[in-house]
């Protein structure tokens, strides 16, 4: 059960982790002033749920690691996030399409998470959801604004969607190790999330006069860790370079 | 400094008797300590120099986030990395505020935004030099901060009402800034090896430009003058610098570190340090184009301006759909 529970928190810990990472990188480069601080401000929400998650996943681990050894010691095959998230950013459409897919997915996730049987968790999520909330909020406003703005913004709001939907299925594929954290009423079976955010997503892209594509092909690998993109590994090789070329060193 | 001030507005202060009416009582409500609010008569001149300055202002908090910005993906823990990005969303923030406050004057932030990345208007020359190891960080909130509240601080008293008020705003999280990027220092300095060699490194390169952010020599700034009576600049340049080197060489020794200036020494008689001038032809060539820089931040703005072209297009084009249904449902 505790290597169960371990890889369930490397998994909420290395999304907002990688997520968090991607976010950060428009840091000054954003299509205006309030999105440059809305973004900047995700992030920074994003990075304090991942000390959150990583640190009791190296408590639940009790190997001596902590969150900072989760972080920037751990090469690409032990990351546990979704594909979807470790994509590069491309333009700010697929940026915030991405968003919100995981945004809601995310709120869905954490408002089941408030309940879990294990205190720890179900604290964490607590102080994590009103965040998501928020974060849903905007990058659900986003998408209806863009796709429902000019030809221009509609069109590269549409390829957004269509890029990103064949990953949007890992999120709510189960495994062992999902199955282990439902039965133990730790956390939901990923599965049983689906409906509700195909409702609101389905709403969304109404609203936003998108269109999903019909395939339910999904990428997978990156939760598990079988095989993620190549993309990983140059995030990593930025993200965790100062603590690889300097290692012991405290900063 | 982040305003800093170079091009002379050509003429010399006018005393209060050659004044007409109009002018007179504005300048006598400036010597009372009033603040000159929006819809208040200004000089012509006054709007000018504040729209350039605190436009200036803005345009610094906006390309400053850039060094810094830098190094959030490469931060070296969760928590350095939190703490930089609060940070350089702070910036962001001021930079908002500012041109808020620019807008009050008649101008808009596209306006000022087109004049920056046609380079018609400028901004510090500090931005300019770039961040190269993690201890830059640390450097650029204890020196490039540092500056920036020596120089703020003062400007919560400047006479046109929303500037001050955006001052006051800005000066509550500078110290923050500041503080971080000390602890940063602190931590390179008490490191190993090459971390302490990091450190003064990063002190050597920021040395000298951090000084610069004050402005030229009071002897070379011909309009402060002017800026003085009115009250848009409170300090000379040369006042601000010294308080800089006399408040920021002691912090250095704290950390074990040398400051670049062979000649500096502490002055009994004068009560304050004596130290080289940074070198002013590096200053001039820099803002006018020529630093290390100026092309990789200018075009990273331009960039991001253009990039963003159909974001903003689409959320106006947006905007106006939700405007003209909301009236056809009425
Ligand atoms: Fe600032
Ligand atoms: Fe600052």
């Amino acid at each position: 059960m505790s290597d169960g529970l371990f890889q369930f928190l490397l998994r909420m810990g290395d999304n907002t982790l990688v997520l968090g990472h991607r976010i950060s990188e428009w840091c000054g480069q954003a299509p205006g002033l309030e999105e440059d601080i809305a973004l900047a401000n995700t992030a920074l929400d994003l990075i304090g749920q991942t000390q959150m998650w990583l640190g009791y996943a190296a408590e639940v681990e009790g190997a001596g690691r902590t969150a900072d050894d989760l972080a920037f010691l751990r090469d690409v095959w032990d990351f546990r996030n979704l594909l979807m998230l470790e994509r590069p950013n491309l333009d700010f459409g697929h940026t915030i399409t991405r968003q919100f897919f995981f945004d809601a997915f995310h709120v869905l996730l954490l408002t089941r998470l408030q309940a879990s049987s294990d205190a720890r968790v179900a604290e964490i999520a607590a102080k994590s959801v009103k965040e998501a909330a928020y974060h849903l909020e905007r990058s659900a406003d986003l998408v209806i604004a863009l796709g429902d703005g000019t030809d221009e913004s509609h069109q590269r709001m549409q390829s957004a969607v269509d890029l990103l939907w064949p990953f949007a299925g890992e999120m709510f594929a189960a495994d062992d190790v999902d199955n282990a954290m439902a039965a133990a009423g730790i956390a939901p079976d990923p599965a049983s999330l689906r409906a509700e955010w195909q409702r609101k997503v389905d709403q969304v892209m109404a609203d936003a006069t998108l269109t999903l594509p019909e395939s339910q092909f999904a990428h997978q690998g990156g939760k598990t860790g079988r095989q993620h993109t190549e993309h990983l590994g140059h995030m990593l090789a930025q993200m965790q370079w100062l603590q690889r070329a300097y290692p012991g060193a405290t900063w | 400094m982040y305003a800093q001030m170079v091009k002379s507005t050509g003429h010399g202060v006018k005393p209060l008797d050659e004044m007409d009416p109009q002018e007179r009582a504005f300048q006598e409500r400036i010597d009372a300590g009033d603040k000159i609010e929006p819809k208040d008569w200004m000089p012509d001149g006054y709007r000018k120099n504040l729209i350039r300055q605190i436009g200036q202002h803005a345009h610094s908090e906006i390309v400053g986030q850039l060094p810094e910005g830098n190094w959030i993906t490469r931060a070296p823990t969760l928590e350095r990395k939190a703490i930089l990005l609060a940070k350089v969303q702070d910036e962001a923030g001021h930079g908002l505020y500012l041109y808020c406050a620019a807008e009050t004057l008649g101008v808009s932030r596209d306006e000022l935004t087109r004049m920056l990345l046609d380079g018609k208007m400028k901004y510090s020359s500090i931005f300019n030099y770039p961040t190269l190891t993690w201890a830059d960080m640390g450097a650029v909130g204890w020196l490039v901060d540092g500056a920036a509240i020596m120089n703020q601080v003062p400007l919560q008293r400047t006479s046109y009402g929303p500037y001050a008020r955006a001052m006051v705003r800005i000066c509550k999280e500078e110290s923050f800034h500041q503080r971080q990027g000390f602890d940063i220092m602190m931590k390179m300095a008490n490191g190993t090896d090459a971390q302490k060699k990091m450190a003064q490194d990063a002190l050597n390169r920021f040395w000298f430009p951090s000084l610069m952010m004050f402005g030229p020599s009071d002897k070379d700034s011909v309009h402060s003058a002017q800026s003085m009576a009115w009250r848009i600049k409170m300090n000379t340049n040369d006042e601000l610098r010294q308080k800089f080197v006399d408040q920021t060489v002691p912090q250095a020794e704290y950390l074990g570190l040398t400051v670049p200036d062979p000649d500096l020494r502490w002055n009994d008689e004068t009560g304050q340090y004596d130290f080289s001038e940074p070198n002013w032809d590096e200053f001039f060539d820099v803002i006018s184009g020529n630093g290390p820089c100026n092309t990789e931040r200018l075009n990273t703005r331009k960039q991001a301006w253009d990039d963003g072209a159909w974001v903003r297009d689409g959320m106006l084009a947006h905007a106006a759909k939700r405007k003209s249904q909301g009236i056809a449902a009425q």
